[in-house]
C-alpha cells in the first residue's frame, strides 16, 4: 500500500492511499485525515476522506503548496500509529428489490447498458454467478455493508461489503451514464454499493429502492432533524429486503414522522472483523436486533 | 424590500461567494460561476463583495422593483433596460420603485451577475445564500427562479449611479478560450501521446456544460496506459476506485469527451482525472457559450500561483478604480 501524493490545481492536494479498494486503504485514509482536522493547519477549508483516498482543499494565499505538502507527509507518519477503530453506528435500511420505478428508469436507459436483454439485476446476478434475482437479493442482503465515503451528491454513501473478497459483489457502471435516476434507489458499480439521495444522473447499476429519506436539506424527517444528511464515513447499513406493502407503510410513515428508523452505537474493529467476518457481523446483528 | 419575479429568464439562481466546508458530504462550494465579475457588481452598487446576487445564464429575466435600489450587471455581456431604456452593464444605474428591469439579448460570455444595493436577502443555510439547485439547498427555496417568486432585499446604503469598472479590468477568455491546467491526479493513466494529443487539439463546449460541469468535444480519443484494473475500480480503463474530484479536476469519462467540474461539482466519483484547471482560470468557464472553441494549456505551479497573484492584482486594481 503505496501513498501516492499529487496536487489538484493549485487550491487541492490529492493523495491516494492505495490504487485498489480495501479497508485498510479507507482506514488510512480515515486516521490522516482526523489527524489533519485535529492538526487545524491554517488556509485548510475542506477535509475530504474517501474510500481507499482523499483530499485536502487548502488556499495558496496562506499556505504554499509545498510547505501543505510538508505537512501532509509528516503527518502520515504520524497517523501510521493510529489503532484501525471506530466508533460506528449500525443502521438498518429497507429495501423493496426491484420495484416498479427504477424498473421503469432502466428500461428507458437500457440502449446505455452492458446487457440490454436483461435488468439490472439480472446481469449483475449473472456475472456474479448467483442464483437468479432471489439468490442475488439473498448475496446482497445476507451481510452488512460499510460506509466508506459519503459524496457525490449531498449524503450519498457509497458502501463496501463486509464479506471477504471473493463474496463481494461487482458489476461494472452503465456503458454511458443515465440522465436520470429516482431518488433513494440503491445502486452499484463496481464494487461499491450506494444509495442515491437525491434524483439525477447516474452510472451505478440500479437494484431496488428504499422509502426511508437519507437526505433533507429542510431538516424535517425525525431521523434527519439534526443534520440534513444521514450517513458518515465509518456508518454500517444492513439491508433489510421488504415487499411493497412493507414499502407503502413505510413511506406512509415517513410522511406522518412515525418512522423510527433502527439504529444502535457499535464500536468497529477492523483486525477483529479480519480475524472472523461471518462470526463478526453475527455479532454486529445481535447488536442491532438487541440480543 | 423586494423584487418580483415578472419573467425568470433561463437559469437564474441566487449565488454569493459560496458554502465551504460540506465537501466532505458531497455538498459542493456552489456560489458565482464567475466570482470576480459577482464581487465587481457588488461593489459597484455598494455592497460586501461576497453579498449574494442573482446569476442569469444566457439570458436574463424580467424585474420589477417594489422600492428604489441601485444595480448593477457585470460578466457576460447582457445588457440591461429599465422601462424599456438601455442601461450601461459594468456600471452603476438607479432603478426606481414600480419600474421594471429587464434585459436585451445576450451579446457576450454566458452568465450575467446582477447585484441589488443591499444584496438578495435569502435565507443563509450552512453558512451561504447560493444555490445549490441538485441539492435543493439554500438560495430561494433550492430552486431556480420562477415567475412570480417575491425575492426579498436586505438593507443598504445605495452607492450612486454611473459608477464604472474600465474595459481593461473586465476580464474574458480569449478567443479561442486558453485554459491553463496543472497536470497530475491520474494523468499517468494516459500514454505520452495521448497528453500530448490533449495539449494540442482545440476542443468545443458542449451544450452539456452547467454548474456542475463543463463537457468539451471534439478532441481525438484518449488513450491509455495498459492496467489489470484495481480492485474496486471497475474495469473500464478510464476507472478508477472513487475518490474525491478537486474543483476545477478534469476527468475524461471513456477517453472521450473531458469534463471540467465547477462550483456545484459532484464532490467524487470512479473516473480518472488529467489534473485540474487552475484558480485564477475558472472564471473564465463561466462565461463559455456552448460551440465556443477552447484549448488546455499546461502550466507548472510557480506559474499557476503567479496567474492566482495577477487575477489578485487584477480585483485590487478593481477596487481602487471606483
Amino acid at each position: 500500500m503505496k501513498t501516492r501524493y499529487s496536487y489538484g490545481g493549485d487550491e487541492h492536494i490529492f493523495v491516494e492511499c492505495d490504487e485498489e479498494m480495501s479497508l485498510e486503504a479507507f482506514f488510512k485514509s480515515l486516521s490522516i485525515t482526523t489527524v489533519v482536522k485535529k492538526a487545524r493547519i491554517k488556509g485548510v477549508t475542506e477535509i475530504c476522506p474517501a474510500n481507499a483516498s482523499f483530499q485536502i482543499k487548502f488556499d495558496p494565499d496562506v499556505i504554499k503548496p509545498t510547505a501543505m505538502l510538508k505537512e501532509l507527509k509528516a503527518i502520515e507518519k504520524q497517523a501510521a500509529k493510529g489503532k484501525p477503530v471506530i466508533k460506528s453506528r449500525i443502521i438498518e435500511i429497507p429495501v423493496l428489490y426491484n420495484d416498479p420505478w427504477t424498473h421503469e428508469t432502466l428500461m428507458r436507459f437500457r440502449e446505455r447498458h452492458q446487457d440490454p436483454k436483461s435488468t439490472d439485476i439480472e446481469y449483475t446476478a449473472r456475472i456474479n454467478n448467483l442464483d437468479g434475482v432471489d439468490g442475488f437479493v439473498k448475496a446482497h442482503s445476507g451481510a452488512p455493508w460499510f460506509v466508506s465515503m459519503v459524496g457525490f451528491v449531498a449524503g450519498l454513501p457509497f458502501l463496501y461489503q463486509m464479506v471477504d473478497r471473493q463474496r463481494q459483489i461487482q458489476s461494472p457502471k452503465y456503458l454511458r451514464p443515465r440522465t436520470d435516476t429516482p431518488k433513494l434507489t440503491v445502486g452499484h458499480g463496481g464494487c461499491f454499493g450506494c444509495i442515491y439521495s437525491v434524483r439525477g444522473a447516474g452510472g451505478y447499476q440500479m437494484f431496488g429502492i428504499t422509502p426511508v429519506p437519507i437526505y433533507d436539506p429542510n431538516q424535517r424527517i425525525k431521523h434527519l432533524r439534526d443534520f440534513m444528511c444521514l450517513f458518515k464515513p465509518g456508518d454500517i447499513v444492513k439491508w433489510k429486503p421488504i415487499g411493497r406493502e412493507e414499502y407503502d407503510e413505510t413511506v406512509a410513515a415517513v410522511d406522518k414522522g412515525k418512522f423510527n428508523l433502527k439504529m444502535k452505537d457499535v464500536t468497529f474493529d477492523l483486525a477483529e472483523f479480519q480475524k472472523d467476518m461471518d462470526g463478526y457481523n453475527a455479532k454486529l446483528m445481535g447488536v442491532l436486533n438487541g440480543r | 424590500m423586494a423584487v418580483k419575479v415578472i419573467k425568470p429568464g433561463l437559469s437564474t439562481t441566487v449565488q454569493d461567494l459560496g458554502r465551504p466546508g460540506y465537501y466532505n458530504i458531497g455538498i459542493p462550494l456552489s456560489g458565482g460561476m464567475d466570482r470576480l465579475a459577482l464581487k465587481a457588481a457588488n461593489l459597484l452598487v455598494g455592497n460586501k463583495e461576497g453579498a449574494a446576487v442573482l446569476e442569469a445564464v444566457f439570458m436574463g429575466p424580467e424585474l420589477k422593483f417594489m422600492e428604489d435600489a441601485t444595480v448593477a450587471v457585470t460578466g457576460a455581456e447582457l445588457p440591461p433596460k429599465v422601462n424599456g431604456e438601455p442601461r450601461e452593464t459594468w456600471t452603476s444605474f438607479k432603478v426606481k420603485k414600480g419600474q421594471t428591469l429587464s434585459f436585451d439579448f445576450l451579446k457576450k460570455g454566458a452568465r450575467a451577475y446582477i447585484a441589488i444595493s443591499g444584496g438578495i436577502d435569502v435565507p443563509v443555510v450552512l453558512g451561504s445564500r447560493s444555490t445549490y439547485t441538485l441539492g435543493a439547498l439554500g438560495g430561494y427555496k433550492g430552486r431556480k427562479l420562477e415567475a412570480g417568486d417575491k425575492l426579498p432585499v436586505g438593507k443598504g446604503r445605495a452607492a450612486k449611479e454611473g459608477r464604472t469598472i474600465p474595459e481593461k479590468l473586465r476580464r474574458m477568455a480569449s478567443a479561442p478560450a486558453e485554459l491553463r491546467m496543472l497536470p497530475g491526479l491520474y494523468y499517468h493513466r494516459m500514454t505520452a501521446e495521448a497528453g500530448k494529443h490533449f495539449f494540442e487539439d482545440t476542443w468545443k463546449v458542449a451544450p452539456e456544460a452547467d454548474r456542475i460541469g463543463y463537457r468539451f468535444k471534439g478532441g481525438r480519443p484518449i488513450e491509455f496506459v495498459p492496467r489489470e484494473p484495481p480492485f474496486g475500480a471497475g474495469s473500464d480503463p478510464s476507472n478508477i476506485v472513487d475518490a474525491c474530484y478537486p474543483y476545477g479536476s478534469v476527468q475524461i469519462p471513456s477517453g472521450t469527451e473531458p469534463i471540467v467540474l465547477h462550483r456545484d461539482a459532484v464532490s467524487g466519483g470512479g473516473y480518472f482525472m488529467v489534473g485540474a484547471v487552475i484558480s485564477a482560470d475558472m472564471d473564465l468557464i463561466g462565461q463559455l457559450q456552448p460551440h465556443t472553441p477552447a484549448r488546455f494549456v499546461e502550466v507548472t505551479m510557480a506559474q499557476a500561483l503567479k496567474a492566482r497573484k495577477d487575477q489578485t492584482r487584477l480585483y485590487e486594481k478593481l477596487k481602487s478604480a471606483l
